[in-house]
């Protein structure tokens, strides 16, 4: 114990004699365990950004659409079937525990007074603002009444009110949409941007005055569930493509002419992929490692050659082979572990920045600081045994007669 | 590794060194017999290769003869292994050498107390040694000054007060005067004689200068691996 007090003490008067060279020598580590860190940190504040963002859209979303989906060829989407009003009711009426919400949508130019902005509309029936997770801040929602008639009545998303209005008052102006022209009865709320789409970038009507005002057609473009809870979708899923197999007679053999996405799926897929991802930065990052812990080699040995002189001394005065090994292994131990902590310090506060610079969440892996932490002092311990071997079995002799 | 006080304290007997075998074979050292005892202030010359820089070697457990006997105060050091002479270097023996030595960027109060590190003597403790050392060779003014910050003779005396900080029973000077001039010299020969004479350390010292010689007690000269002459120095030079 006194041994290894007597050699720390040592290897801090060697480390602060040579402070500059000692700094540099430690700058590999220092850089590969702050990567290492900011790495998975980031990684995993990906991950949990793009799980916050699907929570956002609601983790129980599915949704329908016309089309041959992914298995389909190009070009082919437009000769399936579109969806109708009828199939949402087929799918309220047979499938438990599901909230419906079919919707028309198109995308248009508005105007108000001399500023315009093209944005998308959506027509959908009362339940859209549930089966989305979304609400109204001012302002009210459709009546019965302008539902049933198609009413030119709408609710306005933020970023249109933004670009539009400034900070005048949107509620009670007329609107116009391409040709219609319609009355603001309400302001959804804020939803920011999920996916790269802004959520809010939206108007709102009832489903009939999409179709018949704007589209002039029937035809539904989505169709919107939501499961009762996150872990019943697959269940709700099956049971829609099976269902709507079934209403679109489609036979056994044929491909299916739609597709239902859920939120789920997608979030597992991105998920995957974001932490594949990490992984591979993480493990690019142990490879700096690895390399600062060369590094480190590299120097001790160097200065190992370069105090042949004074190891000779130290031999001469008495300091046995196992001392002096010690004292140079420990200085290579504190050097990366001193490396290892400044790197953390570094990593932590570099995710912090990215964290907030990139609007994620941010995410410390204490697991990573660990074992990053316990890593620096290993490679210091493993790199630097090879030096001080060399200098543990220099011959006092030669040592001091080195130039 | 017990010594023993009546033993005398260095005694070599037909050591020899040889270096290679057959046609390269060279000795270095061709058969010394040497006794010294506790006390004494030997001066060691001879021209180089002469020998002499072996027979230190081997006097201070830095190198073993390859053949003979070398006793330290009775232990046979040809029979202990590399950490037991290097115990017995720690606390016995004290070195001083030509070219100083000293830890570079390190104070000399740290580098004399560097061989109490070693005898794992407690900071507080190496601190007064060391400093009390220093006011022993004169520098006591000087502790805080670093090698580059000093004289070749300051450090020369920064290195005699790192020998003597641990006290050893015998002090091995190697050309401790070769880098300095005739005053400073002078002045470290006469802080060796001091020593020699006042805390009865014995002093083995290589020296090329018969004028320097001449403070020993007893003058040896090498030549080809021998000693050729062995007595007071008015009767050796």
């Amino acid at each position: 114990m006194q041994m290894l007090w007597n050699a720390f003490l040592l290897a801090m008067s060697a480390i602060r004699r040579n402070g500059v060279r000692s700094a540099l020598t430690a700058l590999g580590v220092v850089i590969g365990v702050a990567s290492v860190i900011l790495m998975v940190d980031l990684g995993q504040s990906a991950t949990r950004n793009v799980t916050e963002q699907i929570s956002k859209m609601g983790p129980n979303l599915l949704f329908v659409r016309a089309g041959f989906g992914r298995r389909g060829a190009a070009g082919t989407r437009s000769a399936a079937r579109s969806l109708e009003r009828a199939d949402a009711e087929a799918i309220s009426r047979e499938l438990r525990g599901v909230t419906v919400a079919p919707a028309a949508s198109t995308s248009a130019t508005v105007v108000y007074g001399n500023l315009n902005y093209s944005t998308s509309i959506v027509g959908s029936t009362e339940d859209y603002l549930e089966v989305r997770s979304r609400s109204i801040s001012r302002g009210r929602s459709f009546t019965e009444q302008e539902r049933s008639e198609a009413a030119p009545v709408c609710i306005v998303g933020t970023t249109v009110i933004e670009e539009l209005y400034g900070t005048a008052e949107p509620l009670g102006t007329q609107l116009r949409i391409g040709r219609l022209s319609c009355l603001v009865i309400g302001v959804l709320s804020d939803k920011g941007e999920t996916m790269g789409e802004d959520q809010d970038a939206m108007i709102l009507t009832p489903l009939a005055t999409v179709q018949r005002r704007l589209l002039g057609s029937d035809d539904i473009t989505d169709i919107f569930v939501s499961a009762a809870s996150a872990d019943d979708t697959a269940r709700v899923k099956e049971e829609l493509e099976s269902l709507l197999r079934q209403r679109r007679g489609l036979g056994p053999l044929d491909d299916d002419d739609f597709f239902v996405r859920d939120m789920q799926e997608l979030a597992s897929a991105l998920e995957g992929t974001t932490s594949t991802l990490t992984s591979l930065l993480a493990a690019i990052a142990a490879v700096s490692l690895v390399v600062g812990g060369i590094g480190i080699m590299n120097i001790m040995l160097v200065s190992v050659t370069e105090r042949t002189r004074e190891i000779g001394v130290r031999i001469a005065i008495g300091a046995l082979p196992r001392e002096v090994l010690l004292q140079f292994l420990v200085e290579a131990t504190v050097l990366s572990v001193l490396g290892g902590a400044v790197g953390i310090v570094l990593g932590l506060v570099g995710s912090y920045l990215a964290a907030s610079e990139l609007e994620m969440p941010l995410v410390i892996a204490w697991e990573v600081v660990i074992v990053a932490f316990a890593v620096s002092a290993a490679i210091g311990m493993a790199f630097g045994f090879i030096p001080a071997r060399k200098a543990a079995h220099l011959d006092p002799i030669d040592a001091l007669r080195h130039e | 590794m017990s010594t023993d006080d009546h033993a005398p304290l260095i005694e070599l007997r037909g050591a020899q060194k040889v270096y290679g075998r057959g046609e390269a074979r060279v000795a270095a050292l061709a058969g010394v017999d040497l006794v010294i005892e506790r006390g004494e202030l030997v001066m060691v010359m001879g021209s180089s290769g002469s020998g002499k820089s072996t027979c230190m070697n081997i006097l201070g457990c830095l190198d073993t003869p390859t053949a003979g006997e070398y006793r330290f105060a009775g232990v046979d050091v040809g029979a202990l292994d590399r950490n037991q002479r290097t115990l017995l270097r720690r606390h016995y023996l004290g070195f001083v050498f030509q070219s100083f030595n000293l830890l570079a960027r390190t104070t000399a109060l740290d580098n004399v107390a560097l061989p109490l590190v070693y005898r794992g003597v407690r900071a507080r403790e190496r601190r007064r040694r060391a400093q009390q050392a220093l006011q022993d060779v004169g520098l006591a003014d000087r502790a805080d000054h670093t090698p580059a910050q000093l004289s070749g003779g300051q450090q020369q005396r920064v290195a005699i007060a790192r020998a003597l900080v641990s006290e050893p029973a015998v002090l091995f000077a190697d050309e401790p005067t070769g880098n300095l001039d005739t005053e400073r010299s002078r002045e470290i020969i006469e802080l060796l004689v001091s020593l020699n004479r006042e805390r009865s350390i014995t002093v083995v010292m290589v020296t090329h200068e018969p004028e320097l010689a001449v403070y020993g007690s007893r003058v040896l000269v090498f030549r080809d691996g021998r000693i050729v002459a062995d007595g007071p120095p008015a009767e050796v030079l």
